[in-house]
């Protein structure tokens, strides 16, 4: 244990002095938490709609009217014909055509029913489908305001209503940073990890100083631990930089346990450490590291949920996702900091990064060799 | 076994692959004694030198350091020898005084003797004005000196240098083989890897490896008796015209 | 340019050459990267919402209530649990984390419908995604509607607006088609900058670029030479994305490959000048990494549009994405590869990126001719 106190002095020397780690540290959360919430908002809206009405009627003008009422669709574009509209489309102007025949309200009075024309720009699927999904509730709502208008007094059978009685729990102005902030919380701690503790060991096999520490009586173990545990203090750090900006920048105020969040993360760390310091063990040069590190997070970020749902990802995503120990983080934050879960609701995702943990180090402490 | 012996190999082997770094050496090293081992580049010292500080396990043969069997007791040589290898080996990101604060710690000293052992370190060194100097910005020179100081700071029984005076200047290398001599005066066995070979004359006794075997093992006079040459560089000479692996 | 100097180049650019492709895990990653980003994008990511769970509890067990749920259980975007629940068991149900949705039907549903023409349907949402809670609620609304909608047919009643939708360049709304020109342009930045960085500031580091800037190579070809392999590895991976792209995800590229390759070329030049440009402010690997991370992948994730929607920033943010060079990369791969447009419908990106390539360009040459004297 008193190599342990020599040790972390000297590591925690070493990334004190070095100045670029410690801007990253320090302004890393910062910038992150500042502006990426700014951006990494999903919701659609300013759909942008182009009309090409042929009928001009006044069946079509309240449609269109309802329409662009909505809050989720933008325009006032339009065209005379399909082809100057679809070319908004091409220059990314519009999202969605909607084009009127000629003899709507026509066929709509005498027939009962009448087509539209709608076509949606699909390379960015959600948008697309989501774009449409709105657009046929606005339909089907416009549908309803007919029949009630046409039917009969006392003919009520045509027009039964089914009402929807929503209740959004847990972020019920749907404030989205409620939703990202912690999300984006746990990538940039994933991040700054897993880069800083790959770097680490690696480093001194580059500058040559790893054969020094090997002809000395050092455990393995103590070695690797004395390498863990300042990157764990300065993780915690971030966390709670991190957790106050959440607080007064974005008013978020966990509704579970703030305790159990960092016990949560005091435990996600070592997992995720002992990941990165094994990134360090299986490479020669910084470079190597980094490319390493780059890869494995990047993975990490994708597949862990916090930017796409993991509902609709594949079984074997699933599976890739569930053996990430971010998505886990990414999990407990999300429940903890919004809807208050208690250790019982996570003891899943805490076995599960225990687990991992245990693998990712023990292979770490195996690999790094001090014998050839 | 005997008490005078700080190191023993027999037929010490090491093989990877096909190519046979270390051919079946046979030598011993007497307590205090100054030990040159030399060869060209690539003909096995440092392969050599690696398993008898426990960084590398030999393929066969057997090897005793300081009393201990290099393979079942690695850990057990590693708390009694030092070691300086030809990569600089301190932080250059730590003070002179941090460096030395950290190995001593990690050999297990208490603090007092830190403090002590590193001031008097200092001292000799005549660098006490620079104790808090960062070794990135220390001259070369100061740098090895440095670190053979602190490699020997928690006296070890035995010290491995791997040719460590690569690089500085004649004056240096001059000052550097006086701690030589005064660690050796306190009874610590050195054994020292170079391919300069004015200070292969320096040593007690000398060991020539080429293309990984044992070639001449004695004194440098007896060596230079027995080729019939006045110095140690034209006994390497004739030794090494046979070689047949080449330097790189 | 007379033939000694190009001897010279060739042998430094060999040189380069052999840094580069011998180092096989950095290699391994180079190539490792993309295939996995592809295969990830393909095949795992997508943004579109389904299998969500959802819970049921149906109090009315009735003819409206099952035939709805047969209707929600046939639909892709929901797996239902059918159970009967307590406020109280729906909370918890939630807060364990699973259950996206709760849908309740009232006792006498059914009846309620038919003779006083009005019911209830209880909806509850886990909002704390408020994009997944407000999408799959839309779902249900279409499928009610829809519900509602054969109801009235069947009484022959309707007035009803049938639309008609088309879904143009990706009928089957893949996640791949929006991702795939993102992630080229993630790799390349990745590749020609950030590896470019670190290997120049490496050669610092180990002072042998001293020794590189004194040979009778002049000063900037030494560094075209630096670049010249990351170029190529570029457009091999460009090449590998395109072929996996189109063999594995069978994506198809509608526009001109050469065009494509030419624009991506472009663009590459403007990376290896973004990661000259850290080298030349970087002391040491690690912070130039850093740099290459804050200043070129972060504003390359979030201002391209690949990943969050350009639309949804505030001001300010959309105007930063206007000097973000893979904003125009990305546009342009999209036209190109998956809308089929020609250079008639780019050249106005294609020019912009040229000016912000040139520019990088300029500022290089100067702090080289600064770091020399």
């Amino acid at each position: 244990m008193r190599t342990l106190r020599f040790l972390l002095q000297k590591e925690f020397r070493q990334i004190l002095r070095s100045r670029s780690l410690l801007i990253s540290i320090v302004l890393g959360p910062i910038i992150q938490l500042t502006l990426l919430p700014l951006a990494a908002n999903f919701e659609v809206k300013k759909i942008a709609v182009a009309v090409v009405d042929h009928d001009h009627s006044s069946y079509s003008e309240k449609l269109i009217a309802k329409i662009y009422a909505s809050p989720y669709f933008t325009g006032g574009r339009y065209r005379e014909s399909y082809k100057d509209a679809a070319k908004l489309v091409e220059q990314n102007k519009a999202d969605i055509v909607l084009e009127i025949p000629q003899n709507f309200e026509d066929n709509l009075v005498r027939d009962g029913n009448a087509e539209i024309f709608i076509a949606v720009n699909a390379i960015n699927g959600t948008k697309a489908g989501v774009g449409s999904g709105y657009l046929a509730n606005i339909i089907a709502d416009y549908n309803q305001d007919i029949r009630l208008q046409w039917s009969q007094p006392g003919h009520f059978s045509e027009a039964s209503a089914i009402d929807l009685v929503n209740e959004n729990w847990y972020n019920p102005f749907m404030n989205y940073f409620l939703y990202m902030v912690p999300g984006l919380m746990v990538s940039l701690l994933t991040g700054i990890g897993a880069f800083s503790a790959s770097l680490n060991i690696v480093k001194e096999k580059e500058i040559g100083t790893i054969e020094q520490i090997n002809v000395t009586p050092i455990k393995k173990s103590t070695f690797i631990l004395g390498k863990l545990i300042p990157y764990w203090v300065l993780s915690m750090f971030v966390f709670t930089i991190g957790m106050l900006i959440s607080r007064f920048a974005y008013s978020i105020v966990p509704v579970g346990n703030i305790s159990l969040l960092y016990g949560f993360l005091s435990v996600y760390l070592l997992t995720l450490l002992g990941a990165g310091l094994l990134i360090s063990t299986y490479s020669d040069t910084q470079q190597q590291a980094v490319s390493l590190a780059f890869f494995f997070v990047l993975v990490f970020n994708m597949i862990s949920g916090v930017f796409t749902p993991i509902d609709s990802m594949p079984g074997w995503g699933k599976v890739l996702s569930y053996i990430s120990p971010m998505s886990h983080f990414a999990s407990v934050m999300r429940m903890v900091v919004l809807k208050g879960s208690t250790f019982i609701d996570i003891l899943p995702h805490f076995i599960a990064i225990v687990i991992l943990g245990v693998i990712f180090n023990t292979w770490a402490i195996l690999n790094y060799r001090k014998t050839t | 076994m005997d008490n005078n012996i700080a190191i023993k190999a027999d037929k010490l082997t090491k093989r990877f692959g096909d190519f046979v770094a270390v051919d079946a050496i046979t030598f011993d090293v007497k307590q205090g004694e100054i030990f040159g081992f030399v060869g060209a580049n690539g003909a096995g010292k440092t392969t050599a030198m690696r398993i008898l500080c426990g960084l590398s396990t030999p393929t066969s043969g057997t090897a005793t350091v300081a009393g201990f069997d290099v393979y079942k007791d690695a850990e057990k040589i590693k708390k009694n020898i030092g070691y300086m290898s030809q990569k600089f080996s301190l932080y250059e990101d730590l003070t002179v005084m941090e460096n030395i604060t950290f190995y001593a710690g990690i050999y297990g000293l208490s603090d007092k003797d830190i403090k002590d052992r590193g001031a008097e370190l200092l001292d000799r060194l005549g660098i006490a004005h620079e104790a808090k100097t960062f070794v990135g910005s220390l001259p070369l020179g100061w740098k090895q000196k440095l670190a053979f100081s602190v490699a020997v700071i928690h006296r070890p029984k035995i010290v491995f240098l791997d040719e460590p005076t690569g690089g500085v200047d004649p004056v240096t290398r001059r000052q550097f083989w006086d701690l030589i001599y005064e660690a050796s005066d306190r009874g610590i066995t050195v054994f020292v890897t170079t391919h300069y070979m004015d200070e292969a004359e320096y040593c007690g006794r000398v060991s020539v490896m080429v293309d990984g075997r044992i070639d001449a093992f004695d004194t440098p006079a007896n060596l230079k008796k027995k080729f019939s040459v006045d110095s140690m560089n034209k006994v390497f000479y004739e030794l090494a015209r046979g070689a047949k692996r080449k330097a790189d | 340019m007379n033939s000694p100097v190009l001897k010279q180049l060739y042998a430094f650019v060999r040189k380069e050459f052999y840094h580069v492709f011998r180092d096989r895990k950095t290699l391994l990653m180079l190539f490792g990267v993309p295939i996995a980003q592809v295969l990830l994008f393909g095949f795992v990511l997508s943004n579109e919402i389904k299998n969500s769970k959802i819970v049921v509890c149906d109090y009315a067990k009735d003819y409206g209530s099952q035939e709805i749920i047969r209707k929600i259980e046939a639909s892709k975007y929901f797996k239902v649990q059918k159970a009967t629940l307590t406020h109280d068991q729906i909370e918890t149900a939630m807060k364990a984390g699973d259950i996206k949705m709760a849908v309740i039907f009232p006792d006498h549903f059914y009846n309620d419908l038919s003779h006083l023409n009005k019911a209830q349907i209880q909806v509850i949402a886990d909002a704390s995604d408020p994009n997944t809670a407000t999408t799959i609620t839309s779902y249900l609304t279409n499928i009610i509607n829809d519900y509602q909608a054969e109801a009235l047919a069947q009484n022959n009643q309707s007035y009803t607006i049938v639309p008609q939708v088309k879904m143009l360049y990706n009928p089957e709304l893949l996640g791949a088609p929006n991702f795939v020109p993102g992630v080229m342009a993630l790799v390349l930045m990745l590749i020609c900058a950030m590896m470019t960085a670190v290997a120049i500031v490496k050669e610092k580091e180990l002072g042998t670029m001293e020794i590189l800037l004194v040979s009778p190579l002049k000063p900037y070809l030494v560094i075209i030479a630096k670049t010249i392999p990351y170029l190529l590895v570029s457009l091999l991976n460009l090449t590998a994305i395109l072929l996996m792209s189109v063999y594995l995800l069978d994506l198809e590229i509608k526009g001109s490959v050469v065009l494509l390759f030419a624009e991506s070329t472009l663009f590459i030049i403007s990376c290896l000048a973004l990661g000259l440009l850290i080298s030349v402010g970087s002391t040491s690997q690690m912070s130039a990494m850093m740099t290459s991370q804050m200043s070129l992948m972060l504003p390359t994730m979030m201002l391209t549009g690949f990943m969050f929607p350009i639309e949804n920033m505030p001001f300010w943010m959309q105007g930063i994405s206007y000097i973000v060079p893979s904003r125009y990369y990305y546009t342009i791969v999209k036209a190109v590869m998956l809308q089929g447009l020609g250079f008639s419908a780019i050249w106005r990106e294609t020019l912009v990126l040229g000016f912000i390539t040139l520019i990088l360009i300029v500022i290089n040459v100067r702090s080289f001719k600064i770091r020399l004297a």
